[in-house]
């Protein structure tokens, strides 16, 4: 991992921007830097090159929206998973071409993938409320899953590893969080973001869900943001919100919210290294890009965006942010100030 | 009686008029015309029996009946086929795709309405709104038109946890006004008061009677027949209170249904077409998805679809199918353009409404729409053309009219014709 560079998210300023003809849904970073994937409302998987390599959308893998992207830690292979349940592996790097594998990873939506640190495991998540570990050999997702499976009962909305790899957390629709071990047992429930979900009487549906996830550097909380304060789910009337479990305990540490009580969902968190969680929100109250001092509640510095925010990437060094909009663009802003 | 004081796109259309939940018998006393109204031999039905599942606040037609997979309109969900060769739904489907060869689907609904009351009343009523008099509700017409004169129950029961359906009967009078079963429960007041024995309940009932007799013979007003009505009717309730148990439907059955409010409202649903009833609403709530579309129709139709192919399929296997017409209907439907919540709003402009069962030519498709569903292409129709093709499907002829006080009454709207090439 390079180093990174110490940033001031005051400072924060758009260097490039890319119109896709579709609202997007998801984006990555390549652990290189050498491009950002993204996904829209459509099948493929679309990559964006940084200092001059082609963009490139690569087809044919899935007939459904692509949700998640993840990459080996070294960089060979991307992952992709849709919502039609497969979940894809790919060189992406060249020209286009088929990917190496596509399963079918889970009955309906897959919603959630993330690689373990050292790259030897592949956790997916979806609506069929299963928790899938993977094994990577030789770079190569296998076929069939090595463990996981049942523990929430409602969908499952994300996954992701704590940054040493000895544990993986899972949160689903209810905001119900469950850790699993590297072997794919369930281990424990940790615990609930109870902000983030509601059951609404008056439209007889349940609302919530972790839209976003992350872990702390260190491993010792974990961010899951979704929308809270529902008071009409149908037509998304809620705030951006965030929920910092102590990962031991899985207490609420901190609830991170805007400053002026705004309509949205959070769609990302990214932890960043200088002791700031990074969030992307969208709705009502537009696009926003909010940076948080840990341990308090409110934004200490947010940039307004164009369009709602729907998925945020951090460089592998941290330096830059990629956002993905519902408008179509992916915007790519600075997080170091401009040189004098 | 649930209210809905918090739209989701904030329009007082969502809240539902006091008038409408009176029903016929407001209306009826208050124009004088609660006389049971007169029909023709050209309009009296056949004893059949009609189905309707309301999905309440619009429910997208690209994930359901009109799937665009792959287009940028068409969300996230892909096509099945069904058991009609070439027909293909929502893959949010799967238990109603192997139904269809039982049921048609009209594509090419268009209207201007884009509002919850307004949508309602012209899906119930078949007329454009406002219209220049109050008219009955299709579940009032159908009761009135197939129900036997002796029949023991209501003729118009809706059957909901949530959402509209007013059943309002406006000039046929409150005999044919829908009767409210909230949960699947028994209609309200039907048990009788503790400690009142059923004899002393019917003596009471004689006084009442021999009191009523002699006031009628002095003063018989539109107001005192309805509330003699009123009585009657609940007395003919209890009496019947055991229809209404859904409880009394085998474990394998509820299993079958699901224990869910859904899956009990369709078995409900089913024991009251087995026991004759006219008209039989069921709703479910709710479709007014103006954020995140994708998730909710996912819950919905989960609830929605298996119980409703089991029912499809149990009318079918009991010889019930052929005397019963299925409709699913909302007030309109989804806007193709998913919006930045990933949620689609309010269209009138083409969407489609499930016909199938008595009178329908099963597997028909009417109409179509464009590559990405954002106009109908082929045979618009709309509300007033559903209605009167419902009514000619169970054998009533929707262009003749009630005679009421002497004045005769359109039962359908007269610049409408059913959709011929649906009917069987």
């Amino acid at each position: 991992m390079p180093d990174s560079p110490p940033i001031d998210p005051a400072a924060a300023h758009e260097i490039a921007s890319h119109k896709h003809d579709r609202p997007l849904v998801c984006c990555a970073w390549d652990p290189l830097g050498k491009f950002v994937l993204f996904g829209s409302e459509e099948s493929a998987v679309h990559r964006l090159g940084i200092d001059g390599m082609a963009a490139a959308a690569f087809t044919g893998a899935h007939d459904s929206w692509v949700r998640a992207l993840g990459f080996s830690p070294d960089g060979r292979f991307c992952f992709s998973g849709g919502y039609d349940g497969r979940l894809c592996q790919w060189t992406l790097d060249g020209a286009p071409a088929p990917p190496l594998r596509v399963l079918q990873a889970h009955d309906g939506w897959l919603r959630a993938l993330a690689v373990s640190p050292d790259g030897t495991k592949l956790a997916t998540s979806g609506n069929d409320k299963l928790v899938k570990l993977w094994t990577i050999t030789d770079g190569l997702v296998a076929e069939t899953p090595m463990g996981g499976g049942t523990g929430h009962e409602s969908h499952v909305y994300e996954v992701a590893w704590k940054p040493d790899g000895s544990a993986l957390a899972s949160c689903d629709l209810k905001g119900h969080v469950k850790e699993w071990s590297p072997a794919g047992a369930l281990v424990r429930d940790v615990g609930k973001a109870e902000a983030l979900w509601k059951y609404d009487e008056g439209f007889r549906a349940d609302i919530g869900g972790a839209r976003a996830i992350a872990f702390r550097a260190d491993g010792g909380q974990l961010a899951v943001g979704g929308i809270t304060a529902v008071t009409n789910a149908f037509a998304g009337v809620g705030h951006p919100g965030v929920s910092v479990l102590e990962w031991g305990d899985g207490k609420l540490a901190t609830v991170l919210e805007p400053k002026e009580k705004q309509q949205g969902v959070c769609w990302g968190i990214a932890w960043h290294p200088q002791g700031i969680w990074v969030q992307v929100a969208g709705g009502g109250g537009g696009g926003w890009l909010r940076f948080f001092k840990a341990g308090e509640a409110n934004e200490f510095h947010a940039v307004k965006l164009p369009a709602n925010g729907r998925a945020l990437a951090l460089s592998p060094d941290k330096s830059k942010v990629a956002v993905a909009l519902a408008d179509g663009h992916l915007k790519i802003f600075s997080l170091v100030p401009k040189p004098v | 009686m649930p209210s809905n004081t918090n739209p989701a796109c904030g329009s007082a259309d969502h809240v539902l008029s006091r008038r409408a939940l009176f029903g016929g018998m407001a209306a009826a006393a208050a124009t004088g015309l609660v006389r049971q109204p007169v029909l023709a031999k050209s309009v009296q039905g056949s004893g059949k029996r009609v189905l309707q599942i309301f999905l309440h606040g619009g429910v997208s037609q690209l994930e359901t009946w009109d799937p665009k997979p792959g287009t940028a309109t068409g969300g996230p969900f892909r096509a099945i086929p069904t058991s009609v060769p070439g027909l293909h739904i929502s893959e949010l489907l799967p238990h109603t795709a192997l139904q269809m060869h039982r049921l048609g689907l009209i594509r090419s609904m268009t209207n201007a309405s884009d509002d919850h009351g307004r949508g309602q009343r012209e899906i119930f009523s078949g007329r454009n709104q406002p219209a220049p008099l109050d008219v009955p509700d299709l579940g009032a017409v159908v009761a009135k038109a197939c129900m036997p004169d002796d029949f023991p129950l209501p003729g118009h029961i809706l059957i909901r946890g949530s959402g509209g359906g007013p059943g309002n009967a406006s000039y046929l009078g409150p005999r044919y006004a829908g009767v409210i079963m909230e949960d699947a429960k028994p209609p309200a007041f039907t048990d009788r008061p503790e400690g009142l024995s059923p004899e002393a309940d019917r003596r009471r009932s004689g006084l009442r009677s021999r009191f009523n007799d002699r006031f009628a013979a002095r003063r018989r007003t539109a107001d005192t027949e309805a509330y003699t009505f009123s009585y009657g009717q609940a007395l003919d309730l209890l009496d019947q209170r055991k229809v209404f148990d859904v409880g009394l439907e085998s474990e394998r059955d509820q299993e079958r249904y699901g224990k869910h409010e859904f899956g009990r409202h369709c078995l409900m649903a089913r024991r009251l077409l087995e026991h004759g009833v006219s008209f039989v609403q069921v709703n479910h709530s709710n479709y007014d998805t103006h954020f995140e579309n994708f998730d909710f129709h996912i819950e919905q139709l989960g609830e929605f679809d298996k119980p409703f192919a089991t029912l499809v399929a149990d009318l079918a296997a009991r010889g019930l199918l052929e005397d019963t017409l299925v409709c699913v209907m909302s007030e309109f439907g989804r806007t193709p353009r998913i919006n930045a919540g990933y949620g689609r709003d309010h269209w009138g402009k083409s969407w489609s409404v499930l016909l199938g069962g008595a009178g329908i030519q099963p597997g028909a498709v009417i109409g179509a729409t464009s590559a990405d569903g954002t106009e109908v292409t082929d045979r618009p129709v709309d509300h007033g053309h559903v209605f009167h093709t419902i009514l000619q499907g169970v054998g009533v002829d929707s262009t003749a009219d009630f005679h009421i006080g002497g004045s005769d009454f359109t039962i359908a709207d007269p610049a409408k014709e059913p959709i011929r090439e649906m009917l069987a």
